[in-house]
């Protein structure tokens, strides 16, 4: 079955775009370079080949769009009479001519030109040529450009158009506007129409499906219909006419007997009557629909009347088809609101197609073909005697058994369903263990225990054997009760000794850290020489601390110390001046007199009184304090060069950096850069 | 559901933890923890990785051989379920349990044996040795309680005092 489908048509471009695709991807895929001085063959065959790549371009766009739209004539006529409904058979056909004539005198330009071209004799003569063809194909174009934007409206509407198999089995629902026909196909197929107290909310055919009896049945919803002379029908009513009669459908004509439509029931029944010439060769049932507003059976006589004359009409069409007259399938009753009756309207309607569809089978001819493959071959019996099946009798009896037993006995299946169902009830898979005593089933076994696995242990003669290792453990530890540790040989040391052990462990520990800390400066980083001793670590206080810790008296060499320090050793010269005889035991015998002494006599206080400048001291030899004063300045210019250039002395030569950067890559603001 | 044991570090596995590691020889590898797992994929040596049991066990450090290590055998044939057997069963693995951690306990004692008497060895020696790093001999010869270390000091008069006088 072919599937109408619209909505595989390529796009239609409007007149002006078509020109810029065509003209870009002439320009995209042709040679562009082209100079006077080729030689003449090569300019016309370029400029030909450019006419030709536009007029091919042209055909192929032009070509698809008239072979994607579909022919009116080809098509089932349901569509082609929908189409013409919608969009005006002649309108349609007129732009398609255009377009396809549009195609052929474009051809014709090309043709003309490209014989022109052969005769070109300079780049610029076949340059006009080539212009002067593509602008008249340009034209030609945008002369049917209205026709190219009224095609694209169509394509787009025809892709929203419902798929509707026009040769499946259909059910078609009509009647007046407001009946309720919109509200029972949403009860039977999963369509989602839109439902509305004003009339004519549905505006064009819509599509359900439903099953019956395993077979998919569509069923197309119409738009209402007015009682009008068909010339006076706008178009959605011609929609809903156009599927009557075409598509080969059981027809569900809906009668509102409330009236709560707006529209009588004669006014329905004058519209019955002037539509049943569609119903011809289709089975049809009359719909009494909103019996929750007013039963059948409270109709007052006249439309009782009416109601029986369609029916009559409708038993006419079931008689026409061979099917017996009974009157229980012509005319129906339900309600959408309460649900009542509407699947039986829908049975009875795909009751009566299929059987329609399944009797027209029969009669055409491709049946007879499968009907002929067939053949129930049957005996012909020679006598009149009776011959029935023969079973034996005790496969009687062992079957009559079974099924006493199936009753019987009572299955998990069974037994399941009583006791929750599936999800509820979990089997007991323990019922059926064969252990010595009934009693352990339902015992639960530990799987571990303290970290080791039960089952690795289990023994039937565990006792034995734990036995016999807790008299092997006994003896054990007789053995061992027997052996003391005598570890002790009573050389225990004291609480001093302990200390003094604790101490020399702490300071062996020291010691180790000092020297790994030593071991890894004197490679990786330079020592600070003693005498800029910045911790001030080195000091005869803490040579006495630490002797004394040690147990000696240290005042002996602290003295010592001091007597033997730089500061005195420097005011050696002045003292040899000025007091020469009892300073010059003094050194000597220092050791001999007391501390305090030796302390009292300013030793030790080179830095206690400071010096103004100029003023010159015995030892550094000028002549009076401006020759002092003279020098200081002549020392000090001498730096002054030096330290700008951060120098450190007369000696340093050095250039941190031999190539700095900024003087050898960069633009100049000014200047030029030819020498760096 | 069981119990197994770590491939590297010989600890138990509980369900729920650790990895498996199927080899294409189809030898399966369990282990504890991404620790152990780790150490196996660098291909190091359980018997040489200082932690594990397997190397305690082959230095010595923990009990090798005993008759409690009878009793944990894996079974592969499942045994029909008795009652009385598996109570039996329970209570022994207690009792196993904890003479199998008593003879441990023995083990490490006679291991340790000893230790004591070296320890008070060394320490007097090093009392000897190193007390002059708290103590100057000044101090130690004043006071003396502290016996010095003894050092052996090359006397050189050997010569018979007959010799020298006659010098």
């Amino acid at each position: 079955m072919v599937q109408y489908n619209f909505k595989k048509i390529t796009v239609v471009p409007s007149g002006k775009d078509f020109i810029d695709i065509i003209l870009s991807r002439t320009q995209r895929q042709t040679p562009t370079v082209v100079h006077k001085g080729y030689p003449i063959s090569r300019l016309r065959e370029f400029y030909m080949r450019k006419v030709k790549f536009t007029q091919q371009n042209f055909h192929e766009k032009l070509s698809a769009i008239i072979d994607e739209f579909p022919r009116l004539d080809d098509i089932h006529p349901f569509y082609g009479d929908l189409l013409h409904v919608l969009y005006n058979k002649d309108h349609y056909k007129l732009a398609l001519g255009q377009v396809n004539t549009a195609r052929n005198i474009v051809g014709k330009i090309a043709k003309d030109y490209v014989r022109l071209l052969k005769y070109g004799d300079s780049l610029y003569r076949c340059k006009s040529l080539k212009v002067a063809a593509l602008g008249r194909m340009c034209t030609v174009i945008k002369r049917i450009s209205p026709s190219l934007a009224y095609l694209e409206q169509i394509r787009q509407h025809m892709a929203r158009l419902p798929s509707i198999d026009p040769n499946t089995r259909t059910i078609l629902i009509c009647g007046y506007p407001n009946v309720g026909k919109s509200s029972f196909m949403n009860k039977i197929t999963r369509a989602d129409v839109d439902v509305q107290p004003y009339a004519f909310t549905t505006k064009s055919l819509f599509v359900g499906h439903t099953d019956y009896k395993y077979l998919r049945y569509q069923v197309i919803d119409t738009p209402g219909i007015l009682d009008r002379p068909f010339e006076d029908r706008n178009i959605i009513e011609m929609c809903s006419i156009t599927a009557l009669a075409h598509l080969k459908a059981a027809v569900l004509f809906f009668l509102d007997i409330s009236g709560s439509c707006g529209y009588s029931i004669e006014q329905q029944a004058a519209l019955f009557h002037s539509i049943k010439s569609l119903f011809m060769n289709k089975p049809l049932i009359v719909v009494c629909n909103k019996i929750d507003l007013q039963p059948l059976e409270g109709l007052s006589e006249e439309d009782m009347k009416l109601v029986m004359e369609m029916k009559t009409e409708a038993v006419k069409t079931v008689l026409a088809q061979g099917g017996d007259s009974n009157d229980e399938e012509v005319l129906l009753t339900m309600s959408t609101m309460t649900d009542e009756g509407v699947i039986a309207v829908k049975n009875a309607a795909c009751e009566r197609l299929l059987n329609q569809r399944v009797e027209i089978k029969m009669k055409s001819k491709k049946i007879n073909d499968c009907l002929n493959r067939f053949h129930v071959a049957i005996p012909k019996p020679r006598d009149t005697k009776e011959r029935p099946p023969c079973i034996p009798p005790a496969v009687l009896e062992a079957r009559a058994k079974a099924n006493e037993e199936k009753g019987k006995r009572k299955l998990e299946k069974d037994l399941e369903e009583e006791s929750g169902g599936a999800g509820v009830y979990s089997a007991n898979l323990r019922k059926h263990y064969i252990l010595a005593d009934e009693d352990w089933k339902e015992d639960i076994m530990p799987e571990i225990l303290d970290g080791h696995n039960v089952y690795d242990f289990v023994d039937p003669d565990i006792l034995l054997r734990l036995e016999e290792l807790e008299q092997e453990e006994g003896l054990h530890l007789e053995a061992k009760a027997d052996e003391e540790d005598f570890e002790m040989d009573g050389k225990e040391l004291t609480e001093e000794e302990h200390q003094l052990l604790a101490e020399i462990r702490q300071k062996k520990n020291l010691l180790i850290q000092e020297h790994r800390m030593k071991k890894s400066t004197a490679e990786s980083r330079p020592i600070v020489p003693r005498k800029f001793d910045k911790d001030k670590k080195y000091t005869s206080e803490r040579m006495g601390r630490e002797l004394s810790a040690l147990g000696i008296d240290p005042s002996k060499a602290i003295d010592r110390a001091r007597s033997r320090s730089v500061t005195r050793r420097g005011r050696k010269r002045e003292r040899s001046l000025g007091r020469e005889g009892a300073d010059g035991e003094a050194m000597d015998i220092d050791d001999e007199l007391s501390n305090k002494k030796l302390r009292t006599r300013s030793r030790s206080r080179s830095r206690s009184k400071s010096r103004p400048p100029g003023e010159v001291t015995p030892g550094e030899g000028f002549k009076d304090s401006a020759q002092k004063l003279k020098a200081i300045r002549i020392a000090k210019k001498s730096v002054k060069v030096r330290n700008k250039a951060a120098r450190k002395g007369e000696a340093d030569r050095v250039i941190p950096n031999l190539k700095p950067k900024h003087l050898f890559s960069g633009k100049r603001s000014i200047g030029k850069t030819t020498r760096r | 559901m069981r119990l197994e044991k770590c491939w590297f570090c010989s600890s138990t596995v509980y369900p729920g933890h650790g990895i498996q590691f199927v080899r294409n020889d189809a030898k399966i590898f369990r282990f504890c923890r991404s620790k152990c797992h780790k150490n196996f994929k660098m291909k190091r040596n359980p018997r040489k990785v200082k932690w594990t049991k397997a190397y305690r066990r082959l230095h010595g450090k923990d009990m090798t051989q005993d008759s409690t290590f009878e009793f944990e055998r894996r079974r592969n044939r499942p045994e029909r379920y008795d009652r009385n057997v598996t109570e039996m069963t329970l209570k022994a693995i207690k009792k196993i349990d904890k003479i199998r951690v008593d003879r441990e306990v023995r083990h490490h004692k006679m291991r340790m044996k000893g230790k004591k008497a070296f320890e008070q060895q060394a320490a007097i020696k090093e009392l000897e040795n190193s007390i002059d790093l708290v103590k100057a001999p000044v101090a130690l010869q004043q006071d003396s309680q502290f016996t010095l270390a003894k050092i052996k000091v090359e006397v050189s008069r050997s010569q018979p005092e007959g010799e020298r006088m006659e010098e």
